[in-house]
């Protein structure tokens, strides 16, 4: 009986691998409980080198958030700009801003912060010679265009309305008046940066060195990276954990896995197919909440067929054809709200959200729909083709039932149709060239909670987010109003009367607002997520 | 015979550049991937036109072929996107897929062999038809369905297995990822040692053999296997090619961040610098996993000659 044997023999090979990896599958997540416990979390590849300035999505972000302080720090609950390296920031004209930097603030190497710290930071960022992603946001300070034309090349690499005044203080001059300013002053671009980030780059890179709660102890790039906590930090936010393991995931799901497992402890992105489980899952463990995002149907005003006061009314009609709460009650379970703004409910009242400020226009209404519609000659081109990406975020879905939507309220099936567009890269580089004749899916996540972010770099004439190339001078006289007001309540209603004018003209189509999710493990407690649907790491306390 | 081998590997050479002008066109046909860069917004003229010019994507396509292909030959395969170089991507990917394979095709040759072994000798019997059977089970089944299932079953519910990957992949971890990429596989082997050692069985050496009086164990394995080898090792040899480019679902499902990952994360970004360099080495794998399995031919079957 040799043949059986040898398959007893295969049998056993299997046995013997299978109690290996038993072995292997040990707990190595280390660290003790209470302060000292180290919480393992999801996390993404970043798409760019660890850079302040040069870091403009969430995996990289969920770094910075950890390691660097700014001047301003926006509130993990309210989403208000809170001083944090900023002693005071004054202006009297509303254009030219004193900024003192507070006493006692070092990097995690030692060396002191000072005004040079940050105005060094700023012209990296801004100079056209280190390829910044989010230079643009030094874009208000002046010399911005010297520093960083836009075509050809930079005459200067410094910010000429940057000033060193003392150690301790700074002065920044703007281009133009700008009331919310210092508000911005949170977003990571603004970071202050050590001399060891200018001298030697490379190792900056491998293992960069901040000033905020958290130091990072090992970063195996494109797998891992160990945070723990810096005992030395100045700052009132200081880690009420040990520290924090980011680990790179594949793919969301495998993330969700480990959690349900009990591998990890922290998943800030609850992949769409478990949302149904997630609840019978996590129970509350599981958490749904705002982000600063909202996701928008935008047109091509660079076509003149849409860039009349018809198809104004038409985008109206548009807008007032989709069932937004159907969509995100069934599509997306909850984790959208439909959106009655442009802005986002993060802001609050006082920020500038104000629920319901379209009107009827963003209200379901398939009888008026269609009225509207057809009396101002129909859908340009006879048919709506809202493109898409179909490489990641499901879009194909909400697009297809969108276009259901308006099918079924213009009774006519061919009236609106998705398009995809293989991959992102694709997508964008078509909307980035006007080459889309048809809507496309369009959305903003806020860099900082102000109305404003939400307004102008958006719709502004030729702001840089503006793709669809709309541009109205009603909207844009109030938008520079609302800049130039010194009250900061008179600043958000008149960028709220700005926001009236898109009512009417309807640049774009809010569809919902998007919500932020996470689900942790029975180890950890105190999980919440801030406006920009990252993960308040500091907070997070070990059981 | 070495001037086969010669011949063998300067065929390789017109194969190496054909593919890699391939692979460089049909990731430049996708698009302006600095356009995907900067997320949802615009990225600013200046700094899209800077980092175009950085990874030579303003020049003409032929123009960056050469460039790039002139680099590879000093050992740069460029830079990825998040500013690594992508022959340290490939330091840290292949390790990782080559261990991957290693456990598929041990499975493959042990358990696909030694299961067709058993069933080729008992055609007929109860055993014969169950593994026939399950095989063609494997066979059927989607591997990101197994995947997923031993995954959940395994890992979440029996908590045998940890259901993801770490970031070092030491061997232990990849035995369940390495059954799931070697399932189908295993099943093709079983199948084709089965076939090949019945027709065998009946041939005029086996029976010598056994007519000699040599002990069974020795006909089967120095005369039946040996000879009915060749067809498995040839589909063993163009598994390897597959088992490491084609990984990539399986990388997925078990957080594996080897070259399937890479080259998902490269196609996904349109990293061309990243897809291009891994296919090209793939490339190479592919070729000399072919080569060797011709050379194996001659150590199988001495009849088979190469002049």
């Amino acid at each position: 009986m040799r043949g059986a044997t040898q398959a007893k023999w295969a049998a056993c090979a299997v046995a013997v691998a299978l109690a290996a990896t038993a072995c292997g599958g040990g707990d190595d997540s280390g660290g003790g409980g209470g302060a000292d416990g180290i919480v393992s979390s999801s996390w993404g590849d970043p798409q760019n080198p660890l850079e302040p300035a040069n870091t403009n999505e969430v995996q990289g972000g969920k770094v910075l958030d950890m390691i660097v302080r700014g001047l301003k720090r926006y509130d993990p609950k309210t989403g208000e700009a809170q001083n944090m390296l900023a002693e005071s920031i004054e202006t009297t004209d509303n254009q030219t801003f004193t900024i003192t930097v507070k006493d006692g603030w070092t990097f995690s190497n030692g060396e002191k912060i000072t005004s040079s710290s940050f105005v060094d930071a700023w012209n990296y960022g801004a100079a056209l010679k280190n390829n910044q992603k989010n230079s643009y946001f030094f874009g208000y300070i002046d010399g911005y265009d010297k520093a960083h034309p836009e075509t050809g090349s930079a005459s200067t690499d410094k910010l000429s309305g940057l000033k060193v005044v003392d150690d301790k203080t700074f002065t920044v001059k703007l281009t133009q008046k700008f009331s919310l300013w210092p508000d911005t002053l949170g977003y990571p671009a603004f970071a202050p940066l050590p001399k060891a980030f200018f001298t030697d780059h490379d190792a900056w890179l491998a293992k960069p060195i901040g000033n905020g709660p958290y130091t990072i102890e090992d970063y195996a790039k494109g797998s891992s990276m160990d945070l723990r906590k810096w005992d030395d930090y100045p700052g009132d936010d200081k880690a009420q954990n040990g520290g924090i393991d980011l680990k790179v995931y594949t793919d969301n799901n495998t993330a969700y896995t480990d959690l349900t497992a009990g591998n990890l402890d922290l998943v800030d992105d609850v992949p769409a197919s478990q949302l149904k489980n997630v609840e019978a899952d996590l129970g509350d463990r599981y958490i749904n909440t705002p982000a600063g995002i909202i996701q928008t149907l935008a047109f091509p005003f660079y076509e003149k067929e849409w860039d009349t006061p018809a198809a104004a009314k038409v985008r109206q009609g548009l807008s007032m054809a989709i069932n937004r709460q159907q969509i995100t009650d069934q599509i997306f379970q909850k984790t959208r709200t439909p959106a009655s703004d442009w802005t986002s409910p993060v802001l609050g009242e006082d920020g500038g959200f104000k629920k319901g400020l379209c009107g009827s226009p963003c209200e379901y209404n398939a009888a008026e729909a269609k009225k509207l519609i057809e009396d101002n000659g129909g859908i340009p081109g006879g048919q709506l083709k809202i493109s898409y990406n179909a490489d990641t975020g499901s879009h194909k879905e909400w697009v297809d039932a969108v276009c259901n939507s308006i099918n079924n309220a213009l009774g006519n099936n061919k009236a609106c149709v998705g398009a995809p567009v293989g991959t992102f890269a694709d997508f964008r580089s078509q909307v980035s060239q006007q080459k889309l004749t048809g809507a496309w899916r369009a959305g903003w996540q806020m860099d900082y909670p102000l109305i404003q972010n939400f307004l102008q770099p958006v719709y502004y004439t030729n702001a840089p987010s503006n793709d669809g190339k709309w541009s109205d001078k009603k909207f844009d006289d109030l938008v520079n109003k609302a800049n130039a007001e010194s009250d900061r309540a008179q600043a958000v209603s008149t960028f709220q009367d700005a926001e009236k004018v898109m009512v009417d003209q309807m640049p774009v189509i809010p569809l919902w607002y998007q919500n932020g999710s996470a689900g942790y493990s029975d180890r950890v407690e105190n999980v919440a997520l801030n406006p920009f649907s990252v993960p308040v790491y500091e907070e997070i306390k070990v059981k | 015979m070495g001037r086969y081998v010669i011949r063998r590997l300067l065929q390789m050479i017109p194969v190496f550049f054909g593919t890699t002008l391939l692979i460089f066109l049909m990731v430049n046909v996708m698009g302006d991937p600095i356009a995907g860069l900067c997320g949802d917004r615009q990225c600013d003229p200046a700094t899209a036109a800077q980092l175009r010019a950085e990874f030579g994507l303003d020049k003409p396509l032929w123009q960056q072929y050469l460039t790039y292909m002139g680099n590879v030959f000093t050992g740069d395969f460029g830079t990825a996107f998040n500013g690594q170089e992508v022959t340290e991507l490939m330091a840290t990917a292949f390790p990782i897929t080559i261990r991957l394979t290693i456990v598929a095709l041990f499975f493959e040759i042990v358990i696909g062999i030694s299961l067709g072994v058993v069933t080729g000798l008992r055609r007929g019997r109860p055993i014969d038809t169950s593994v026939l059977i399950l095989t063609l089970v494997v066979i059927s089944i989607p591997t990101f369905v197994t995947g997923l299932l031993l995954q959940l079953l395994l890992g979440v519910e029996w908590g045998i297995i940890k259901p993801s990957v770490s970031s070092e992949a030491p061997f232990n971890e990849l035995i369940i990822p390495g059954l799931v990429v070697a399932s189908v596989s295993l099943a093709y082997v079983t199948r084709l040692t089965r076939t090949s050692i019945a027709e065998n069985a009946r041939a005029d050496y086996v029976r010598t053999a056994t007519a000699k009086g040599l002990p069974r164990r020795r006909v089967v394995i120095r005369h039946l296997l040996r000879n009915s080898l060749i067809p498995v090792v040839t589909f063993i040899g163009t598994d390897v090619g597959a088992l490491m480019g084609g990984a990539i679902v399986t990388e997925r499902i078990f957080n594996i961040h080897g070259v399937g990952y890479q080259l998902y994360q490269g196609i996904l970004r349109q990293n061309s610098q990243t897809v291009v360099g891994f296919v090209t080495v793939l490339v190479l794998v592919f070729l000399a996993a072919n080569l060797i399995v011709d050379l194996l031919y001659a150590v199988l079957d001495p009849r088979i000659r190469y002049a």
